[in-house]
């Protein structure tokens, strides 16, 4: 396995040592470099993934999809990104500005900061937190307040309607997805997400952890697919009965960072879900098959952990366009009264066998 | 203090300082009671920021998903649904002005008083490195001295009982509609 800490400490090596930097302008430098690579991951997933619902839903609803724009229509969000950095932001008599200009950069803000602690590679990691759940479950947190803010500060009904919606949901949800996570943290010993990754090196937890790890990781998909306010979940912007919820009066590049977030949290709900479950960066291991391993091991480790997020966005895709949207008392009710109770029960059943 | 001499932590610290002043100040001057709450927002996440360049990253991630995944959402949310775009509250006499003008000008010199002459023994003696989880969470379900498993457990039972408590009002409520 290629280690991508070499490629880092070989750029440090060169600031501090060849170059002869000082420490002030080595961090500086530095924090630049990798505030710049995460953003540009950022965005880049962003467009990717939003050609790929486009065309899988087209395949869905037996359309082609786009397919004008480029081979297959490949340029065509790169179209409606340039398009929508063009457009104008229209300012909303009456609203709140300070809160309404502010409000989409808490959500996107909020999706940044967990790309801080994920492991996209061997070491490809920006923080290796000792805590990295904690702190991923902590920091998406912030998105809760933008889209309520949004909400308020649009000083429209429908708007005020789909942030309440979103909030109560966003903040049910967050507790089935942060206890469904426990298991993982339960079968690895340590909250580290290196060492979580490191703990699957001979098999994946959704292998190992048997029927707790699987049950914890449906879970933690349907919570988190929630969380990501898409459809069956979309209630908060359903657009049959609230326009567009929360976002009805952005415009231009403050409605492009809602949408951008919604597809780059889609993007960390099934990185998260990789990481604690399915083995994060690391190759598929088998033990005993020793050659077959060695095999598995010359696949670049992004490659595995993209592969994986991509199986995982799949069936968020699949999911969206397969159910219809549920209701509030539904959406309540299922969290409630179904995932929470089976999370509890999950979470000590696998202590209990974790500590037998 | 030398220009040159400054450290990277050091710029961080200035700014999540500066942070943390101006938005307590703007807390409490703000007349939008939801500006208010983002201006505290703001004091709260460089707080958070404080304890993350203090590498206690357990007590800067329970600070966010406490206080602002907690709190703050409960509190915007009440504001939220007691008040409007455009709202002001009321501007205070010109007693209560200069009543809390003295106190915080009182709380802000004995503050000052307090850092000038009192002694930090233990100040240079921060170590900077990571506290490990183990230790934390060690310390806290421990038995021995200096191990708190008696507090967390009551604060444990305690939550709890106000879960089971905000179930039966809920469902006290639904039968009497029916």
């Amino acid at each position: 396995m290629f280690d991508f800490s070499v490629i880092t400490c070989w750029i440090d090596n060169l600031l501090r040592v060849e170059w002869g930097l000082p420490d002030f302008w080595t961090l500086a430098i530095e924090f630049v470099l990798v505030g710049v690579a995460l953003l540009t991951a950022y965005a880049l997933i962003a467009l990717v993934l939003i050609y790929a619902e486009r065309k899988i839903c087209g395949f869905f609803q037996c359309r082609i999809g786009p397919n004008r724009v480029g081979k297959w229509g490949l340029l065509q969000v790169v179209a409606d990104m340039i398009k929508i950095l063009t457009k104008e932001i229209i300012p909303i008599k009456r609203s709140d500005k300070f809160l309404f200009l502010m409000a989409p950069f808490f959500v996107i803000i909020g999706s940044i900061l967990t790309f801080a602690a994920l492991p996209f590679g061997l070491g490809l990691q920006a923080i290796d937190f000792n805590i990295g759940v904690v702190y991923i479950l902590a920091v998406s947190s912030l998105g809760v307040i933008g889209i309520l803010l949004a909400g308020w500060s649009s000083n429209n009904k429908y708007s005020l309607i789909g942030a309440i919606r979103s909030g109560a949901q966003l903040v049910s949800y967050e507790l089935s997805a942060g206890l469904s996570l426990m298991v993982a943290v339960v079968l690895a010993g340590t909250m580290q997400l290196s060492e979580i990754v490191e703990a699957q090196s001979d098999l994946w937890f959704i292998f190992k952890g048997g029927i707790f790890a699987f049950v914890a990781f449906v879970i933690y998909l349907i919570a988190g697919h929630a969380e990501t306010n898409r459809g069956p979940f979309d209630l908060a912007e359903a657009e049959s009965e609230l326009t567009a919820g929360y976002h009805t009066e952005y415009s231009g590049i403050t409605f492009g960072f809602y949408y951008v977030a919604e597809y780059t949290n889609l993007f960390i709900v099934a990185a998260i879900a990789t990481t604690m479950f399915l083995g994060g960066w690391m190759p598929l291991h088998i033990p005993g098959f020793d050659a077959f391993n060695a095999v598995m091991d010359y696949i670049p480790t992004p490659i595995w952990f993209f592969g994986k997020c991509a199986f995982c966005i799949f069936m968020a895709l699949w999911v969206r366009w397969s159910y219809p949207r549920l209701r509030i008392d539904q959406l309540l009710k299922l969290e409630w009264k179904v995932l929470m109770p089976i999370t509890l029960v999950n979470l000590a059943a696998v202590a209990v066998a974790v500590t037998m | 203090m030398d220009i040159a001499s400054i450290t990277a932590s050091q710029v961080i610290f200035f700014i999540l300082a500066a942070v943390i002043l101006a938005g307590s100040v703007m807390t409490v001057v703000s007349r939008k009671l939801l500006h208010a709450a983002v201006y505290l927002l703001f004091v709260l996440l460089a707080t958070a920021g404080i304890y993350f360049l203090l590498n206690y990253h357990f007590l800067a991630a329970v600070q966010i998903s406490v206080y602002i995944g907690g709190i703050l959402v409960l509190l915007v949310f009440s504001i939220y649904l007691t008040s409007q775009v455009g709202e002001k509250m009321d501007e205070p006499g010109i007693v209560k002005k200069t009543v809390t003008m003295l106190i915080s000008m009182g709380g802000a010199v004995f503050c000052f008083w307090v850092l000038c002459t009192g002694q930090f023994p233990y100040a240079d003696q921060i170590h900077l490195n990571e506290i490990d989880m183990h230790a934390i969470g060690q310390s806290l379900l421990g038995t021995e001295r200096y191990q708190y498993l008696l507090p967390f457990e009551a604060i444990s039972v305690l939550l709890l009982a106000c879960i089971i408590g905000g179930i039966l009002i809920a469902t006290g409520n639904t039968k009497k509609e029916d």
